[in-house]
């Protein structure tokens, strides 16, 4: 129980000191679990952060859960989610209660215009980064492509496309390695 | 019943998301031309507000999309909805983590996921432009092009662009500094 709580209790700590989702999450999680916890290795993190990456949800979550996991079983692994998101939710419901109040008025709407000029630079910069990581060839610069012609042009879920994208992804990867195998062995 | 409701579509958001942080803005996009729980502008406030508080941005936003639709139960509800497949697929993964990263299927999968993820990413972005940058109404007013663009708030991106590009400053700051440029420059419109 012990171990438990100081699962949630440090996980709270990361939620809290992470400003700006995920990607800012990673120095402050290994200062953490790793230097003053010892609960996993430097390697072991970046493990946890990469299959966090590529799998569904938030980043930081998955990574909670993993850590978690290795502690302390299926149990640790809940605690130290809960932990993560716990300060958020106490933030996020204070601003959000108090921003309902002020929403109409000038000041604010002022202020707003002038932030969300700069929410399309932050997005415009991830989005760069990103590209930089996913689109690796041809195959996966057509995906891109026709994936965002298909997002600004209809209405469908999103989820649509991630189970198509997926599909795709499957199908291009075993064409290449069967095309590998095949040129092995014409050799 | 909205709590099931709410719990449900954000179990699906955190069930589709793939990518962490912004990969949840699409879905919450297309949940807000669905529900009406809050606008296309609300949205774009909701990822200020998540870039300069503490915490996951997903998070933040289940929590401000639930508190939106129902008060302080609705935000928990959301994001309990959010990180429930998160913690169901990370747990089993954990048990198979070495032969998990070796499969074809499961490269192959990624291979196509992450491109597909960017370009939504994208196409949310352009949402969010056509709001703060682009005014429509004005230009289908006046038949000109030049009314499209929203000079200041452009001339600010551009700033911000590069400012960004030479520093490694907190994005919170650059977020102060639009906040301070949009109320200096009335950029509201009032």
């Amino acid at each position: 129980m012990h171990q438990l709580i100081d699962l949630f209790l440090t996980f709270a700590r990361v939620g809290v000191l992470t400003f700006g989702g995920g990607y800012a999450m990673l120095p402050i999680l290994t200062r953490e679990v790793v230097d003053n916890k010892h609960w996993a290795t430097e390697e072991d993190v970046m493990d946890y952060y990469a299959v966090g990456q590529c799998t569904p949800g938030v980043i930081a979550v998955n990574t909670a859960t993993f850590v978690g996991y290795k502690v302390a079983g299926p149990a640790g692994g809940i605690f130290a989610t809960l932990g993560e998101v716990f300060p958020s939710i106490c933030i996020i419901s204070v601003i959000a209660a108090f921003i309902s109040g002020f929403a109409e008025k000038p000041v604010v709407r002022n202020a707003f215009a002038g932030i969300r000029v700069c929410v399309c630079v932050l997005i415009l910069q991830a989005v760069l980064k990103l590209i930089k990581k996913a689109v690796v060839d041809i195959p996966t610069a057509v995906i891109y492509i026709v994936i965002l012609l298909l997002s600004l042009l209809f209405d469908l879920s999103p989820a649509l496309y991630v189970l198509a994208a997926g599909a795709a992804g499957i199908a291009l990867t075993l064409v290449q390695s069967r095309r590998a195998v095949k040129g092995g062995s014409a050799k | 019943m909205i709590f099931l409701r709410l719990f449900y579509e954000f179990f699906k958001t955190g069930l589709f998301a793939v990518g962490g942080g912004l990969a949840t803005l699409p879905f919450l996009s297309d949940m807000a031309q669905k529900t009406g729980w809050f606008t296309q502008a609300e949205l774009a406030d909701m990822i200020a507000v998540s870039e300069s508080t503490p915490g996951p941005i997903g998070v933040n936003m289940a929590t401000f999309a639930g508190f939106k639709c129902a008060g302080v139960p609705g935000g928990i509800i959301a994001t309990l909805g959010l990180i429930t497949p998160s913690i169901i697929i990370i747990l089993l993964i954990a048990k198979f983590l070495a032969s998990f990263s070796e499969s074809i299927y499961v490269k192959g999968a990624f291979y196509g996921l992450r491109p597909a993820s960017v370009a939504m990413i994208t196409a949310a972005g352009f949402l969010v432009v056509r709001l703060a940058l682009l005014d429509t109404a004005a230009c289908a007013a006046s038949h000109s092009i030049l009314q499209l663009f929203r000079w200041k708030e452009l001339l600010l991106a551009v700033v911000l662009y590069f400012a960004m590009r030479k520093s490694k400053l907190h994005p919170i700051l650059f977020i102060a500094a639009s906040m301070v440029a949009g109320i200096l420059f009335h950029m509201g419109g009032v």
